[in-house]
């Protein structure tokens, strides 16, 4: 049987120490995903650490830099429906709504979000090969059902991609993640956190193993004026993207001065292509500038054949989404488009 | 009964590594030794013979196991007993006033808003605690909150009948 002991913790340290002693102990927090992927016998801790009791990084404050500060065990529901939150980054607080349901939200924390494993089925059958979970074994989904992945990023060895609604738009917000280990603290870039999968596709992102999220940053700018999330999937709610869009825009004098656009659902992290939101700024916000920036933002795309409508449907996305975040109040429950 | 509960120690607690829980589960407290891969379904189902709650797939992705965890619908199949350890739960046994219905199990009933009946727990505790949230107001939005919970009876639009219903009235 697949077993582990279980210890609480109440300091950070206390917590690095119990992890950096122990190769196979897992920290614990919501536990939504760690416990489904333990019961799939994809998981194997052999002692899980519960860090609820670390409640300094359950606090949401305005840091230093005019910014927001989320801590890492804020759960997802108080994210989204903090008042600093709802009011100066509502891109963030409708992408959250979008994931997952509300049980869910209600206990997945800040950082086990951005520590979920993909969805691909076969990453999910024990009793299959995957390149993710046994490297080495290869991956059935390249010429398998494949509807729900990669079409850009992808590797010979993996074409899963990372699930996540609030990453989505903590990419466009710029996020920075905070992290905590025993030889000190760091932060990560939102863009260099999560990873492609290259020749080892067993790491989703670049947190060290004996690291802790303590939270995330949120810099000034949350485009509260014009933003939209878009989800696009099989069934309107409670159901992963297939394709996902987060924008946020600043305008002036109906020119675009600063624009943002990220993409999930089609690659291992989320998707952003610097040169297509430069190619934006001081253009007007109209389909065709959005739709020549859908082009380059997908570039390079390619399908695996049951996925290959994602690369249109991306584009048309993006488009759709950029003139929705013209007229945010448009927005309707669950993502979905507005009407 | 509670201590013949928590006197039962077979399945859960057979080594060591058995630790001490206090559940308080509709306002009667449990004392319960798991084993810490019990779920808190399991805790709940199998130690405290509190059968209302259904295990679905036990994997977060129906809705049944549906409980009130310290004021917030949670998912007691993707949480472990031992992280619950204090906390106050409602299960579906302690929704109703003894042999008083509340009044959302009675628009339950009005609405025809079950067939088998297996999903219904959890959606009338998701559905209590939604609008103890307060962030659903329209029929849109209450469908959006209340995806979590399926019903493959297909009695979906009963459901948010009678939730919609229960809802305004109690906004009277």
């Amino acid at each position: 049987m697949n077993n582990f002991t279980y210890q609480k913790v109440s300091n950070p340290n206390d917590a690095l120490n119990k992890i950096s002693k122990n190769n196979a102990a897992n920290f614990i927090a919501g536990g939504t995903n760690l416990i489904d992927l333990w019961k799939y016998n994809l998981a194997h801790p052999k002692t899980l650490v519960d860090i609820n009791g670390l409640n300094d990084y359950k606090i949401i404050k305005e840091d230093e830099h005019g910014g927001l500060f989320l801590g890492a065990l804020a759960t997802n529901s108080d994210t989204a429906y903090h008042k600093l939150v709802e009011e100066r980054y509502p891109l963030l607080s409708k992408a959250i709504l979008a994931g997952a349901s509300a049980q869910i939200r209600n206990s997945a924390s800040n950082g086990g979000n951005l520590l979920q494993r993909t969805r691909c089925y076969y990453f999910y059958d024990a009793s299959s090969p995957c390149n993710k979970r046994n490297p080495g074994s290869g991956c059935p989904a390249k010429n398998g059902l494949n509807r729900i992945h990669a079409i850009l990023g992808t590797s010979e060895d993996c074409i899963a991609v990372f699930p996540s609604d609030m990453c989505i738009a903590l990419a466009a917000l710029e996020a920075v993640v905070h992290v905590k280990s025993p030889d000190g603290e760091r932060e990560i870039e939102f863009s260099n956190f999560h990873r492609l999968p290259g020749d080892t596709p067993e790491l989703d992102n670049n947190l060290k193993v004996n690291e802790l999220i303590t939270g995330i940053s949120l810099p000034s700018e949350g485009f509260a004026e014009n933003y939209s999330y878009l989800k696009l999937r099989d069934r309107n709610s409670y159901a992963f993207a297939l394709v996902s869009v987060a924008t946020g825009m600043v305008l002036e004098n109906n020119k675009i001065t600063k624009i943002r656009i990220a993409l999930g659902g089609i690659a291992h992290k989320p998707w952003r292509v610097v040169a297509a939101e430069e190619f934006l700024v001081d253009k007007s916000p109209t389909e065709e500038n959005f739709a020549s920036a859908a082009n380059m933002i997908l570039k390079g795309a390619k399908g695996f054949g049951k996925n290959d409508f994602k690369i249109e449907l991306s584009k048309r996305a993006i488009v759709r989404n950029c003139i929705m975040a013209l007229h945010p109040e448009s927005q309707r429950p669950g993502a979905q488009p507005s009407l | 009964m509670q201590d013949k509960n928590s006197s039962n120690t077979t399945n859960f607690s057979s080594n060591s590594n058995a630790t001490k829980v206090q559940l308080h589960i509709n306002k009667t407290t449990l004392h319960l030794h798991v084993m810490p891969w019990v779920s808190l379904l399991d805790a709940i189902r199998d130690h405290g013979k509190l059968t209302g709650t259904k295990k679905g797939c036990d994997h977060g992705q129906c809705g049944a196991c549906t409980v009130i965890c310290d004021g917030k619908r949670i998912l007691s199949c993707l949480t472990l007993a031992v992280m619950k350890d204090c906390s106050e739960i409602t299960t579906i046994e302690g929704i109703a006033n003894g042999e008083v219905l509340h009044p959302l199990q009675t628009a339950f009933i009005e609405h025809d808003a079950f067939q088998c009946g297996y999903c219904t727990p959890g959606q009338i505790c998701s559905a209590i605690a939604m609008l103890e949230e307060g962030k659903a107001d329209t029929r849109d939005e209450v469908k959006e909150q209340m995806s979590g919970n399926l019903c493959r009876c297909g009695a979906n639009t009963n459901i948010i009948d009678a939730i919609m219903e229960f809802k305004d009235k109690r906004n009277e």
